[in-house]
């Protein structure tokens, strides 16, 4: 089965480098990932989650924003019914921050430094639990 | 497989628009589960019959994703809901694909009655990926008036777009040369509008005047091609009026009848080929071969193996 994920950028950063780094990377790692562009809202990012159907959300940040717009994409989700799909991040994130925001419902945070590998295996794990747990709902 | 409270609930939510149960279908007719049957063959079969499938293609780069971004806005103010299906190329080395087309699009994000979804082909050529078609029906059955399918950015020889469409436009530029001299004796001859994107370019009057060629009755020439700035959203509306008009037709005279018929039927034998290659690939592994000659080893398998057929 193919696991579908969603990278997108939230936010008025325009640093996309990493995004796309990462949305090439799992391409190359067989997922099939939409990419939203940058400056999305987080509306806009769990809007296009829902109608994607993806298992997982991955967000980057450059900026400094992580702590405000992760969340806000999480509460989005929430919003759009949607509170279900896992969302991972990653970006220039200080380690201090990591636990903050595991606790405000970002499930894996990547900061720099972190391998593409780990980052995989993270997305695997998350789709898999995800696709797992819809199957079992029905 | 009707009956199963999964589908039936799957069902009521899609019919009544709800976002993630649409998703939800197209993604469990996309990985082929075993829930696919009974969710398609419980699909509102008068919305499928008025919904219009409309076809975008056109080479990489003529501004399809952009055009169809404008035929939303054009639809979205008639207070039309929907559909668009995306399709972007799978990587024939990982599996894995970029879908992009959204980023054009991203202007109705928030528009619930606007349901955008990408699709990867998953090795399949022609343009199109193998679910288009049922993806196409589940988003009429949750109340789409028009579903715009728009295929990977296409070279000479992919056409498949214009067996499953009712009606085809093709989205070309000026810039592009010589390719549209060769693409004539394909796609052009097919495709039901030509449209002459980027018309403020240079060239592009050029471009026109070489459509028109194509046709050679006047009042088709001045009907069947239209010219559009689509990141301005210039002509776009005549377009889309063109479109309807030609539906109408289609509709009246049997012609949009035809094609749904001839598109089962090429739906129909796409998958059973799909079927049956498996059952072939298979045993591919297992056959020894008398013959060197691709045709003629095939020719034996396939008499041997004539009860999986």
């Amino acid at each position: 089965m193919k696991y579908r994920v969603l990278i997108g950028k939230p936010g008025l950063d325009g640093h996309d480098r990493g995004a796309k780094f990462i949305a090439r990377a799992l391409r190359d790692a067989g997922f099939e990932v939409i990419y939203t562009g940058i400056r999305r809202t987080p509306a806009e990012i769990a809007a296009a989650a829902v109608q994607e159907d993806v298992a997982a959300v991955g967000l980057s940040s450059m900026s400094g924003a992580h702590l405000r717009l992760f969340p806000a994409v999480v509460d989005a989700l929430a919003q759009a019914g949607a509170d279900d799909i896992p969302v991972l991040g990653g970006g220039i994130i200080p380690a201090e921050d990591v636990e903050t925001m595991r606790k405000a419902g970002i499930r894996e945070i990547f900061t720099p430094g972190t391998p593409v590998d780990t980052i995989i295996a993270a997305f695997t794990e998350a789709c898999k639990m995800q696709r797992d747990r819809e199957n079992n709902e029905g | 497989m009707k009956g199963d409270p999964t589908v039936d609930r799957l069902l009521r939510h899609l019919h009544g628009g709800d976002p993630r149960a649409l998703a939800r279908a197209i993604t469990l007719v996309e990985d082929q589960q075993p829930e696919a049957a009974g969710l398609l063959a419980g699909l509102d079969q008068k919305r499928i019959e008025d919904v219009l499938v409309l076809g975008l293609t056109g080479p990489p780069g003529a501004g399809k994703s952009t055009l169809t971004g404008a035929l939303i806005t054009a639809l979205r103010k008639q207070k039309y809901r929907v559909g668009i299906i995306a399709i972007d190329p799978s990587s024939p080395i990982s599996g894995g694909a970029l879908l992009g087309d959204r980023i054009r699009m991203m202007e109705h994000a928030l528009d619930w009655e606007v349901v955008v979804r990408s699709m990867a082909t998953r090795g399949r050529l022609g343009g199109l990926c193998a679910s288009a078609g049922a993806a196409a029906r589940i988003m009429a059955a949750s109340g789409c008036r028009v579903v715009i399918l728009e295929t990977v950015g296409i070279g000479q020889s992919e056409m498949d777009i214009v067996r499953l469409a009712d009606l085809t436009a093709l989205v070309l530029a000026p810039g592009f040369g010589d390719d549209i001299q060769a693409m004539k004796a394909g796609i052009l001859e097919v495709a039901d509008l030509l449209v002459v994107n980027k018309a403020d370019q240079p060239g592009a009057g050029k471009l026109q005047l070489e459509m028109a060629t194509v046709f050679t009755d006047p009042k088709e020439r001045e009907e069947r091609i239209c010219a559009t700035v689509a990141n301005e959203g210039t002509g776009v509306a005549i377009l889309l009026d063109r479109i309807f008009t030609l539906e109408g037709e289609f509709r009246s005279n049997g012609q949009l009848h035809a094609r749904r018929k001839r598109s089962f039927q090429l739906e129909t034998l796409d998958w059973a080929v799909e079927i049956v290659k498996a059952d072939l690939r298979e045993k591919l592994k297992t056959t020894t071969f008398t013959s060197t000659e691709p045709r003629q080893a095939a020719m034996e398998m396939v008499s041997r193996s004539g009860e999986c057929i």
